[in-house]
């Protein structure tokens, strides 16, 4: 075991498979020689040299669709994307195409790719390296999307990722990068895509989130007075997710608040309110909350943490739902 | 492939000293060159202690070093061309007469700033000053840059509201050249006959990458302007006379001919990429050998000592000013407010707010953005 960052935990995942599996190809911008723009890569050209790890020009139409004709040949490539911004270029490749392959093809043909990518605000970034947009790709049958909230899941899920036979997006949410440590064990070890974990069991009420608002989230738990107990769900993959894991906590609490930093209107909260009614409507006591980014471009940082749903925000919209 | 790191030997001055364009310029021109290129130093040398000081925050690129291309190339131009260009944009923004305050300003994120405080330093937009802003998105102005190509040829020829024939200054990094958008804009520009002019500001590096690790071609770029029928030239950036003897024909002669061009300026970036960078991938001695011939230092000297227009004391008086003025700005940011959240965190949005928009939350009407603002009381004293 040994206490590491996200970050560490990520670059492990990454060394081991690399040592398991030469088909593994990492891909991406200043990730051999400078280490990537977070340092996530770092050491991993020294180690495994720069035909594995490989150093590309500024150009992420090409670095995804290069990426997924390595793929469609049997290679398991993880190119990085630095920022979510930065997905635009690379948009058609991944979704016009890498996501489309198994169907396209009728299973002739698959893409076994890992696509990481920083998400997310926190870290005074500007718009297009502060967004969130996981529902746009939730929203593209033929694509996984998995984002870790701590160090030791970051290990577990990248794995399945990379193992996966399927293309998978991967984000980091960039202020947990270093944000604390958490013992992370050695061997390997993978945990599901798909699968939530419930991070705080509760009876009154149901949280769901995931990502960097997880601390968020425990931190509004904390402000909240002691006779109501929540219960906090991390959904880990947000494509596919766990509605099992919903459900049955929802049946239990019968009130259900979402959180998330992406925009509210067609963030991925509202797929989540929609099942929610649709599996659980005679249990609920209240409607649905969320409380998540606005509906407008992420500002520049003296305003991120108005954005952001930040702890108080967080437990404002519990209480709300929570006296309904 | 080539690997020799950026270089910066040029031709000699035996080369150079046959007539000079530049040598017709009156004095006075060249001072107020100068004049901006120092103030472009002088406000990025607040701009990093301002980021240091934890002022400033998001990301931050200087143009420090640089400075010769933006002031030179738009010193070759007239006002009403087009000027659009990547997120290194202090320095383009400044050079457009944009005043030092609502650039500053926009750093500290004030409500005062050109973006109203919202953007920070990759968000320098000055209509007035036909600056269409810094992008974010490496590349992403290429494109753009020949819409507003198009538009000046449109207004002209289409719908005859002008006969002024214009050109638009398209900015992009080394590492821009790697992207597909670039790519698209050039064919577009070559086949629509878009007066649009791609100055590749080299530097030699994309963050860490040397352009000869990351670009083909990296020692004869104009060849890829060639591939796609459009005239290019390669400058010397660190001599604003040579840019402008070199830009100002080249410039001209797309003017009437209305026709898209490609410069590889050569120059370099003294600082790191942004505020964090431990610049492994270069050396020392490398950033000394561009300083040895620093554009401030090569334009002051001509001045002093060929054309015998600037005392050293003027000089040093001029430095005193310019220290005065940014100093000015600073204080502008730092007393100015930040953006009202009730207000500004929904406005800006839609042009339209109406109540029920969203069913989330109206789009409130915010405060006007300082330079248009200041751009009509500018108007309604001309009047
Ligand atoms: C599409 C996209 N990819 C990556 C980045 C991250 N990034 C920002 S600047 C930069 C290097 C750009 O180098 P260059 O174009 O030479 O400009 P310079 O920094 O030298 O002015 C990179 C990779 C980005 N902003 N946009
Ligand atoms: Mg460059």
């Amino acid at each position: 075991m040994a206490n590491l960052t996200l970050v560490q935990a990520i670059n492990l995942a990454l060394t081991q498979e690399m040592e398991a599996d030469d088909r593994i190809v990492l891909l991406g911008e200043d990730i051999g020689l400078n280490g990537g723009v977070f340092r996530v890569t770092e050491g991993l050209q020294q180690r495994f040299g720069e035909d594995r790890v490989v150093d590309t020009p500024l150009a992420e139409s090409g670095i995804m669709g290069s990426a997924i004709g390595l793929a469609m040949a049997g290679m398991r490539p993880i190119p990085e994307i630095q920022f979510e911004g930065f997905l635009g270029p690379a948009y058609d490749q991944l979704i016009n195409h890498g996501a489309r392959y198994r169907t396209r093809s009728r299973g002739a043909i698959t893409v076994p790719l890992t696509v990481r990518v920083p998400v997310g605000g926190g870290i005074h970034a500007p718009e297009l390296h502060s967004d969130s947009p996981e529902a746009i790709y939730a929203h593209h049958p033929g694509i996984k999307v998995v984002m870790p909230a701590s160090p030791y899941d970051a290990k577990g899920l990248l794995i399945s990722a990379i193992r996966d036979p399927d293309p998978v997006i991967y984000f980091e949410p960039k202020r947990i990068y270093r944000a604390f440590r958490e013992e992370v064990p050695e061997d390997e070890y993978t945990i599901p895509l798909g699968k939530a974990k419930i991070v705080e069991e509760g009876s009154d009420l149901t949280i769901v989130t995931w990502g960097a608002p997880v601390l968020q989230c425990l931190e509004a738990m904390d402000k909240l007075p002691d006779d109501i107990s929540v219960e906090l769900i991390d959904l880990r993959t947000i494509y596919p997710y766990d509605m099992d894991c919903i459900e049955e906590s929802v049946r239990k609490t019968g009130r259900c608040v979402v959180v998330h930093e992406a925009p509210k209107t067609s963030g991925f909260g509202a797929e989540i309110a929609a099942m929610v009614q649709e599996r659980c409507f005679l249990h609920l006591e209240a409607p649905v909350q969320r409380v998540t980014g606005y509906d407008t471009i992420m500002p520049y940082y003296k305003l991120e943490l108005d954005y952001l749903p930040e702890a108080d925000r967080i437990a404002e919209g519990v209480m709300a739902c929570a006296a309904y | 492939m080539t690997t020799a790191p950026p270089s910066a030997q040029v031709a000699s001055d035996e080369e150079k000293k046959t007539k000079r364009l530049s040598d017709k310029l009156p004095d006075k021109t060249l001072l107020k060159w100068l004049r901006d290129m120092m103030l472009i130093r002088e406000f990025e040398t607040r701009t990093m202690q301002a980021y240091s000081n934890a002022q400033i925050g998001g990301f931050c690129h200087v143009y420090t070093g640089q400075e010769a291309c933006a002031v030179g190339t738009i010193g070759s131009v007239e006002h009403d061309d087009p000027v659009i260009t990547a997120y290194r944009d202090h320095g383009h923004a400044l050079a457009r007469g944009m005043d030092p305050k609502f650039c500053m300003a926009e750093m500290y994120g004030k409500i005062t700033g050109c973006a109203k405080g919202k953007g920070g330093s990759m968000h320098m937009f000055d209509k007035p000053n036909h600056l269409y802003g810094g992008h974010g998105i490496v590349g992403a102005q290429t494109p753009l840059g020949a819409g507003l190509a198009f538009a000046t040829r449109y207004e002209r020829e289409v719908m005859e509201a002008t006969d002024k024939k214009r050109v638009c200054l398209c900015y992009l990094g080394d590492g821009a050249l790697n992207q597909g958008a670039l790519h698209e804009a050039m064919n577009l520009a070559g086949l629509l006959d878009l007066p649009v002019i791609y100055i590749v500001e080299n530097n030699g590096y994309s963050m860490g990458t040397s352009i000869a690790r990351g670009t083909t071609m990296a020692d004869d770029l104009l060849k890829k302007s060639d591939a796609y029928g459009i005239d290019g030239i390669e400058i010397d950036g660190m001599d604003i006379r040579d840019i402008y003897d070199e830009f100002k024909p080249f410039a001209d002669d797309l003017r009437d001919r209305q026709r898209p061009g490609f410069v590889n300026l050569i120059t370099y970036r003294y600082h790191g990429h942004s505020m964090s960078d431990p610049q492994k991938y270069r050396t020392k001695d490398e950033v000394k050998e561009f300083q040895e011939r620093d554009s401030i230092d090569v334009l002051a000297k001509h001045l002093m000592e060929d054309r015998d227009c600037l005392s050293e004391d003027e000089y040093k008086e001029m430095q005193k000013e310019l220290r005065a003025e940014v100093r000015e700005a600073v204080k502008f940011a730092e007393d100015s407010e930040f953006p009202d959240v009730e207000a500004e965190l929904y406005s800006d949005v839609f042009l339209n707010p109406m109540a029920g928009l969203s069913p989330s939350h109206d789009y409130p009407i915010g405060e006007e953005n300082p330079i248009l603002e200041e751009a009509e009381e500018k108007d309604d004293s001309e009047d």
